[in-house]
């Protein structure tokens, strides 16, 4: 039998070896600004708790769920809070941020890293708990994740998906977390199992991490309810849609949910989240972050606060060799990249990749061919040849009735388009204007 | 610090493949019957090639300049254009003649349609199309080439199965003649083996798949069975000689005049297998290669458009 994978996708570069055997360093934040955006999640952005002036503490609520898809915004550090004002961040744009002058002394709220017997708590407490933690996807979608744990029917849920997968190039974040924390995985996972009194759960693991496919699997041996399972190594595996396939053949859409089919996907990190903030009342404060690229000095794995400079990544891993020509906040296929370092460490923040050279750049576009290649890649089993089409003509129409909106924006197509035609760029805008025409025609509606 | 970074939209890396390697690759696929073809047929035959080819590139160089373009002969799809013309042409013919087909292949079926990718038709097929029609005596004529081996005959494979029947005809050519190349016939569609050692590269390198040409000479093969003579020796003939594996390999699997989607390479595969079955069996002509892909060429979006791959999950429902 072949290893579990789904059909499509592509064989980047994983440029992994950079940092894998790095280990995750502590790093302490060294500059006295920390930013905390009020959006750093999928929904509404959070609402500030706190005022100008006000001192917080290490663990505190300093912004709130601003609706039913949104999360808290939790202080990393100890201070007085200095301003209120919008930011720069990883996407480019401004956000409302909440900025705390660290005082460095770390002084945590009451109850602050307290250990607590999670077998003994509720299903409500333990969903509060991680409410109250602020913990979303942190596989980079950042999907709050107490929505995702309490679906319509607790009972319809038949598995619990660990995103181990890390298929995006030169990340290792992931990978390290694995090596190191395994127990905490494994704990995790089982606190969300006590929520689904029918499922069991499944950590996915590509086939290019055989150590830590080995390392859980002996923590998983005496765990009934977990299972282990090896992936072929192919980006996108760790896309919701392909890994809950590859896992259960299960099929879902972009109009549903994975609870929808039954399936719940936590990426291992938040999984690490979910176990520090109900077994050791710490909530989501800190993030790992893999530094790496051809222009960094030395690649490797940090463990930071939220809230810490960009800037200091980078010097913490020894500075660049040279000038970078390209930096991205992500990996290369679905990384963001950056005009400056000058934004905070957010809870969607994976990595920070950095190249000497820009192989967009250094490859122009030419006309399409129709080889079809982005066909036999896609995941979704679309037609990006034609969809480009539509995408450059501004027909949203076109696009819809192509499936259009079923795109993962993967990039797989855009990565193997022999004509190096920037097709992911050109459905990101046409689902963009999709998405915007629906909430228009949903608007207009209401208002009759 | 902000710098001079550069910034694009996801992905940031490339695969090493390039419109220019694939042409690449097409030419070298080639290279075996280009090679078989100027062996037997001799220097007129390499004349024919080399003045194809330049007439391409140069076509497309000369209208790009004037019309004050980015200048692609770089992409080599000129050369592919010429070559696969060139192939397409009988050793002894006029070289001008090739010469106008490669400015009309280039100016009227590539570039005023738009350039490359945009050409609704195989421009080299249309160019002999173009040529059959304006020029049909020498463009099958036969009968004056200077075979590099013993024979006497004037008439194809293809041409002599159709007037004297399969036992008459295997009297002339033998399979093992026939596979090797020969035989009369058109610069590139008489080596089978050659033909074959290109198309086996072409597959290795994953610029073809044999999605299109195995549906295509199955289903020549099937309709020549049941509406010809049942004769399975007939079917065999039928593949092997004339322009079939030519066809099938490198012209219904252009990229830009056949389907897209892979259902869609099926249907197109099988529709020109009918007609090429149609042409050859009852038409006036004995080959029927050319006109069958052209044809398919145009009802090709149409196949395209009522083929849509189902999108993954788009059955999923709410358990």
């Amino acid at each position: 039998m072949g290893l579990a994978t789904f059909i499509g996708g592509v064989h980047p570069y994983e440029g992994k070896e950079l940092s894998m055997e790095h280990p995750i360093t502590v790093l302490q934040p060294k500059g006295v600004e920390m930013v905390f955006p009020l959006s750093q999640h999928i929904g509404a952005p959070a609402k500030p708790l706190v005022a100008v002036g006000d001192e917080v503490l290490v663990g505190q609520i300093i912004a709130e769920a601003g609706g039913f898809i949104s999360a808290n915004v939790i202080s990393s550090v100890s201070g007085k809070v200095k301003k209120i004002e919008p930011r720069r961040v990883a996407n480019g744009s401004m956000v409302n941020s909440i900025i705390i002058e660290d005082n460095k002394e770390y002084n945590a709220i009451e109850g602050f890293g307290e250990k607590r017997d999670y077998i003994r708590l509720s299903k409500d407490k333990i969903r509060k708990i991680v409410k109250d933690a602020g913990i979303v996807g942190l596989g980079g979608a950042g999907f709050p994740t107490h929505v995702k744990i309490s679906p319509k029917n607790e009972d319809e849920i038949n598995y619990i998906i660990v995103n181990g997968a890390e298929c995006e190039p030169y990340l290792t974040s992931d990978y390290r977390l694995m090596m190191e924390e395994p127990k905490k995985i494994i704990e995790g996972l089982k606190i969300i199992l006590q929520l689904f009194p029918n499922a069991t759960g499944i950590i996915g693991i590509e086939n290019n991490k055989p150590k830590a496919i080995e390392k859980l699997k002996a923590f998983a041996q005496n765990e009934p309810k977990i299972e282990v399972v090896e992936l072929y190594t192919k980006y996108p595996q760790g896309g919701e849609r392909s890994l809950i396939y590859a896992c259960t053949k299960r099929k879902l859409n972009s109009s549903l949910l994975p609870a929808d089919v039954g399936c719940i996907v936590d990426n291992v990190d938040t999984v690490v989240s979910i176990y520090n903030a109900v077994a050791e009342s710490t909530p989501l404060i800190r993030r790992i972050l893999t530094v790496t690229g051809d222009a960094i000095t030395t690649p490797q794995n940090f463990n930071v606060r939220t809230g810490t400079n960009y800037q200091e990544l980078i010097e913490a891993a020894g500075g660049f060799k040279e000038e970078p020509r390209k930096i991205l906040s992500g990996g290369p296929m679905m990384g963001q990249a950056l005009f400056t370092l000058d934004i905070p460490v957010t809870k969607a923040s994976s990595s920070i990749t950095t190249f000497l050279h820009d192989e967009v750049e250094e490859n122009p576009e030419t006309p399409c061919i129709k080889c079809g290649r982005c066909i036999d890649v896609c995941p979704s089993y679309l037609v990006p040849v034609l969809m480009m089409e539509k995408a450059l003509n501004d027909d949203t129409e076109g696009f819809e009735k192509l499936n259009g909106m079923e795109c993962v924006e993967c990039g797989s197509c855009a990565y193997v388009c022999p004509a190096k035609r920037p097709l992911t760029q050109g459905f990101k805008y046409m689902r963009q204007a999709v998405a915007a025409k629906r909430r228009a025609e949903a608007a207009k509606k209401e208002v009759k | 610090m902000t710098g001079n970074f550069n910034v694009s939209s996801s992905p940031h890396v490339r695969d090493n493949s390039s419109t220019a390697n694939i042409m690449k690759d097409v030419c070298i696929a080639m290279i075996p019957t280009l090679a078989f073809g100027c062996f037997q047929f001799g220097l007129s035959a390499l004349i024919v090639v080399i003045g194809t080819v330049i007439a391409c590139v140069l076509a497309e160089y000369l209208y790009e300049k004037l019309m004050k373009k980015p200048i692609t002969i770089g992409d080599f799809s000129a050369v592919v254009t010429g070559l696969i013309l060139a192939l397409n042409m009988p050793p002894q013919i006029p070289v001008w003649m090739p010469i106008l087909g490669g400015v009309f292949a280039i100016i009227v079926v590539k570039q005023l349609y738009g350039g490359l990718g945009q050409n609704f038709m195989n421009p080299a097929l249309a160019a002999r199309c173009f040529l059959l029609i304006s020029f049909a005596g020498a463009m099958t004529n036969f009968s004056s080439v200077a075979m590099n081996y013993d024979s006497s005959s004037t008439a194809t494979p293809l041409a002599s199965l159709k007037a004297i029947g399969i036992e008459n005809a295997m009297e002339k050519y033998n399979m093992l003649n026939i596979f090797l190349g020969r035989i009369p016939g058109t610069i590139g569609e008489v080596s089978t083996i050659a033909l074959l050692i290109g198309a086996l590269y072409l597959v290795v390198r994953k610029v073809i798949s044999l999605r299109i040409p195995l549906v295509y000479i199955a289903t020549v093969a099937v309709f020549v069975f049941i509406f010809g003579d049942h004769n399975p020796t007939t079917v065999l003939y039928h593949i092997i000689s004339g322009g079939l594996i030519f066809g099938a390999f490198f012209m219904a699997t252009d990229y830009v005049s056949s389907p897209v989607t892979k259902k869609g390479q099926i249907y197109f595969a099988i529709f020109i297998g009918i007609l090429t079955g149609l042409f050859r069996l009852f038409g006036g002509n004995a080959e029927g290669v050319s006109y069958a892909i052209i044809i398919g060429n145009i009802v090709a979006p149409l196949i395209e458009k009522s083929t849509l791959p189902k999108a993954f999950g788009r059955e999923a429902k709410k358990a």
